[in-house]
């Protein structure tokens, strides 16, 4: 459904020719008069849906700055601050055109640099996308989409990663490797002529992202002291369940437009059972992952119960719009008891994913895209071709994550300092803290400084002795 | 004088607070602090991994007095701060050789007292 039409509607602008000379109250202007109504109303709601995935980015910050510890966290909220700047400037240079190259050969294609497109004759009318949004909101609703899809690595490889390096994984990851990947269904390649569906991302946005957090932290290796000599794991608590309760709340509220803004158009029936099947998987993933915790611990993990949420979320944008409400809470719970069994079982593995990004974005998309051939009610949508989509994506993505990951790691490299990663990359990264209670920068905390400021005191009293 | 120092469970500094109060004890400073005693750590679980913390916080309330009051205020203290389960803290009566009050210049009882 994200995929843009390629077919221009001709009636609806051959409408707009007869408009100009027929006289007001004729049943062809009025209708005319209608479907301008239409597509304004159309196009708010994708401006709209594109604020709401653009506030998805301080969802995910807050999210991993919460699930991570405090001396960190300068570190994480820049990660994510950066993402969505150079993710809208890279989608500008060569994203969009990647993703969306027209007429091409099913596997890569490039329509030119920048936004040249957005000039031409009839890219703002409703003949662009059937009355559905101008070529600005089209464009700006896809870079939004490919800022989250990297921002979903940013969490897995937290804590540990050389800030210069990550953001040279992200940048080219975010202009060429989700864009190109896209393209296969969204831009109408040889995925979308397979029969593959993924209405609003499982796998295009969040499996793409997921397979790439994989790769980063299996190739980063784990935090130090995550995991003992016998296998033992040392849980690192985030610092902060109020960030991350508030960022979860931010993400699904950001759902709305994720999902809501993949009809494509503000068609009232549709648009509104999507946002119905994508809240009623959400509430059901944060209860099976309750649920399926309860096996583990009489006490119920909060950081779970967030995941659950956001599991049920990703689960469902793949079939948000062919999946009945039913199915939908079936989903979302079965999406919530997976993320609980994937964080335990990384762990088990020693992956270390500090915020339990994987699980919950490659975990549940591949599930969510899985689930499109187990309950939609398109007869059209096979679990077989599903498959084969979650396998094609898989491959590419993690082939091309490896090589950025390797080849960054081999040359400028990937990971901190022991040293610096022991005392935090907010301070070894920015030189910054990320918080400071104590009203007298420098003094509590850091000894250094403290006895710095003692030196010189004392150097200024000889001074004055003499 | 002496210097009682008190290492308690943080959630009674009120109760504490309030018997000082009444014994008419001037002042008192906080600490936050961390530590283990015969109750060692307790477990905590996160994403479904247990772990022991070694530390648990605690406060310490450091309060000089005249020798003449230290006993009774230990009691006040003792009482104020008892739950009868393990954790509940420690007290410590230690010897003060002088003490000043850094407005006045004030030496021994007289810097630690309100007249």
């Amino acid at each position: 459904m994200l995929a843009r039409p390629l077919t221009r509607t001709a009636l609806s602008g051959a409408a707009l020719l007869a408009a100009s000379w027929i006289a007001p109250g004729d049943a062809h202007a009025e209708e005319e008069v209608f479907d301008e109504a239409l597509f304004v109303a159309n196009n708010v709601w994708m401006m709209l849906s594109a604020a709401l995935v653009f506030i998805m980015n301080l969802g995910f910050a807050m999210v991993e700055s919460g699930l991570t510890r405090a001396k960190n966290t300068t570190n994480i909220l820049f990660k994510n601050t950066l993402i969505p700047c150079l993710g809208i400037l890279t989608y500008f240079l060569v994203g969009f055109n990647l993703m969306y190259p027209g007429e091409f050969n099913g596997f890569f294609g490039f329509a030119g640099f920048g936004l040249s497109g957005g000039f031409a004759e009839g890219a703002n009318t409703p003949s662009y996308a059937s009355g559905g949004y101008t070529y600005w909101t089209d464009f700006l609703f896809q870079a939004m989409f490919a800022a989250t899809a990297v921002t979903i690595v940013s969490g897995a490889v937290a804590e540990r990663i050389k800030f210069s390096s990550f953001m040279v994984f992200a940048t080219i990851f975010g202009a060429i490797v989700y864009p190109v990947a896209g393209s296969w269904k969204w831009g109408k390649g040889f995925l979308d002529a397979a029969g593959f569906y993924d209405f609003a991302g499982s796998t295009l946005v969040h499996s793409v992202g997921g397979w790439a957090a994989l790769v980063g932290a299996i190739v980063l290796g784990a935090r130090i002291g995550k995991y003992g000599k016998n296998g033992e794991t040392h849980p690192m608590p985030g610092h902060s369940m109020p960030l991350a309760t508030i960022g979860v709340f931010i993400l699904w509220l950001g759902w709305f437009g994720f999902n809501g803004g993949s009809v494509l158009s503000a068609n009232p029936a549709l648009a509104s059972f999507v946002l119905v099947t994508t809240c009623l998987s959400a509430a059901a993933g944060c209860v099976g992952a309750i649920l399926a915790y309860s096996f583990v611990s009489s006490k119920p993990d909060l950081s779970m119960a967030l995941n659950g949420i956001l599991a049920g979320l990703v689960g469902i944008t793949a079939g948000a719009d062919v999946i009945n409400p039913a199915s939908a809470i079936l989903v979302g719970l079965i999406a919530g008891a997976i993320v609980v069994g994937l964080v335990m079982l990384f762990d088990k593995l020693r992956v270390d994913d500090p915020v339990g990004a994987i699980s919950v974005h490659l975990g549940c998309g591949v599930w969510g895209t899985l689930a499109v051939g187990l309950f939609s009610t398109n007869p059209a949508h096979s679990l077989a071709t599903q498959a084969y989509g979650v396998v094609c994506y898989g491959a590419f993505t993690v082939l091309c994550a490896a090589i950025l990951f390797v080849g960054i790691k081999a040359t400028i490299g990937l990971r901190v300092s022991e040293e610096e990663e022991l005392e935090g990359l907010d301070l070894g990264e920015h030189g910054m803290r990320a918080y400071d209670l104590t009203g007298s920068p420098g003094f509590m905390e850091e000894p250094a400084t403290a006895m710095a400021g003692v030196a010189l005191a004392s150097r200024k009293l000889v001074a004055t002795e003499n | 004088m002496k210097k009682i120092e008190a290492i308690i469970k943080p959630f009674k500094l009120d109760d504490a607070k309030d018997g000082l109060a009444k014994m008419g004890v001037q002042g008192l400073t906080v600490s936050e602090v961390k530590g283990f005693g015969r109750q060692k750590g307790h477990t905590e679980l996160y994403r479904g991994a247990e772990y022991v913390v070694d530390f648990l916080p605690k406060l310490k309330l450091e309060i000089v007095v005249p020798d003449e009051d230290a006993e009774k205020v230990v009691l006040a203290l003792q009482e104020a701060c008892h739950t009868g389960k393990i954790g509940d803290g420690k007290i410590f009566v230690i010897p003060v050789e002088d003490a000043v009050r850094i407005r006045t210049g004030e030496h021994g009882d007289a810097a630690i007292s309100s007249s």
